[in-house]
């Protein structure tokens, strides 16, 4: 109960003070965030789009690693699980691609402008699209739980691809990529202690946020199947 | 290796008979080319628009035909003989056979009409574009034949096919259009090595993953 809670206070500290710290040329009180040039007061959506992206890559991952024990075991509750976490993924997936659509209106001009970071997203929107189509296309539960498992897993070796190479070779406009001057590594060095220290509260909150949601989502999928044997035993 | 080769003659040899996939394939270039042709016009296109236009015209192609090899199999009910005589990678590597030899005829017969109806699709690095049309055609057949094994076993089996299938070949496809811009504006090897070597890792990444997997689809 008390980490509830807990989390509950660094997700609203989180929210508050990444709105609300204001971001001035020469940070000097610890409130204040430093000045990035080609961000500006743009950077400020650091604390919630990057982590729901980052969440969309767990989820993935998660997913993967569940299809993978199933497949091994044939127990039908770690389908549950990569269910569960592929639930969620979607949702933050969405969220990640709303939030840096938006974001890149500002930054860029654009909604869309097929940068390498928006190609890679709407690559896993994909995946998790056909994962979700390919399962509600089967009847039989161990089919279908083997099949999703096999395709989770094909998509998974294959999308690093776009995560983690395409993006960081080839130009583009999102910070962090290949000839990107000015934001450079963001992370690193172009973020005052504070920021960075926000930045990693706030991706620390949203993965508890996520794995407490993913445990409620896997446990009420068990507990529903057991209790529809349940009622088919009975009647 | 034998038995793959007798399975990928069997496969032959009832293609030969039917010409199921051979038709709607070659129907299907026809048509995809002349909707292409049509909604042009009377327009000039620009090169780099003809480098994506022919992968427009490979995936759709290859959407419509190359599922045949495991869906046939699932709807004359042959899948459980089959799994009797012949071991798991036996099955893969003759239906991998087969797909391989399709998707190398079909491609060509594309890239001939292609470039023949064509008149901006001028390619000045011919050994790239034949290098990067090797190797993507090769990723494009092991891809699709797993994913074909997959929908074998799932419902709504003709739409699903190229639902499941993008996703897994946006990499091969995107790299694989990079490639072909590449040898139309005479870009050296030198250059292009980066993407010929995604496209190689693509290609040993899927060929690995399927032969892992397709024990599990088979035996569903």
């Amino acid at each position: 109960m008390i980490w509830k809670i807990f989390l509950f206070l660094l997700l609203c500290f989180v929210s508050v003070a990444g709105i609300s710290f204001p971001i001035v040329d020469n940070p000097q009180a610890w409130y204040e965030f430093p000045f990035i040039k080609g961000l500006e007061e743009n950077a400020k959506i650091i604390f919630f789009h990057v982590p729901t992206a980052w969440l969309t890559v767990i989820a993935f991952f998660m997913t993967a690693i569940y299809s993978f024990k199933y497949l091994r075991k044939k127990n039908l509750d770690d389908d549950a699980k990569s269910y569960a976490a592929a639930q969620l993924g979607i949702i933050f997936c969405i969220l990640a691609t709303v939030t840096g659509a938006v974001w890149a209106k500002f930054a860029w001009g654009s909604f869309w402008s097929w940068d390498p970071r928006q190609t890679s997203i709407f690559a896993l929107l994909l995946i998790y699209g056909a994962w979700f189509a390919l399962r509600s296309s089967i009847e039989s539960e161990e089919k279908r739980a083997t099949l999703s498992s096999v395709y989770a897993i094909i998509a998974f070796v294959t999308v690093p691809f776009f995560i983690f190479i395409l993006p960081r070779i080839m130009t583009g406009l999102h910070p962090g990529s290949a000839d990107d001057t000015n934001a450079g590594p963001v992370i690193d060095f172009k973020m005052n202690s504070n920021m960075q220290l926000i930045f990693f509260l706030s991706l620390i909150g949203f993965t508890i946020l996520y794995f407490w949601m993913w445990r409620l989502g896997y446990k009420s999928l068990i507990y529903r199947d057991k209790l529809n044997k349940q009622l088919l035993l009975r009647g | 290796m034998s038995k793959s080769y007798s399975l990928f003659k069997k496969d032959l040899h009832s293609e030969l008979r039917t010409r199921y996939a051979i038709n709607s394939l070659a129907m299907f270039i026809i048509v995809t080319l002349s909707v292409i042709l049509f909604s042009i016009g009377n327009e000039t296109i620009s090169q780099s628009l003809t480098g994506g236009l022919f992968w427009v015209v490979i995936f759709f192609t290859s959407m419509s035909g190359l599922s045949r090899v495991f869906v046939s199999e699932e709807e004359r009910g042959t899948s459980l003989t089959l799994q009797l005589i012949a071991a798991p990678s036996t099955v893969f590597s003759g239906k991998l056979l087969f797909n391989l030899i399709l998707v190398f005829a079909m491609n060509t017969v594309i890239a001939i009409l292609y470039s023949a109806l064509f008149e901006a699709f001028i390619i000045k690095n011919f050994g790239l574009f034949i290098v990067s049309f090797i190797l993507g055609n090769i990723g494009l057949a092991f891809a699709s034949t797993i994913i074909a094994a997959i929908i074998s076993k799932a419902g709504a089996k003709g739409t699903l096919y190229p639902v499941l299938s993008f996703p897994i070949l946006l990499p091969l496809i995107l790299t694989s259009v990079q490639l072909t811009l590449f040898s139309i504006d005479g870009t050296s090897f030198e250059t292009a090595q980066f993407e010929l070597a995604i496209v190689v890792c693509y290609d040993v990444i899927i060929l690995t993953v399927s032969y892992l997997l397709f024990d599990f689809i088979w035996k569903e």
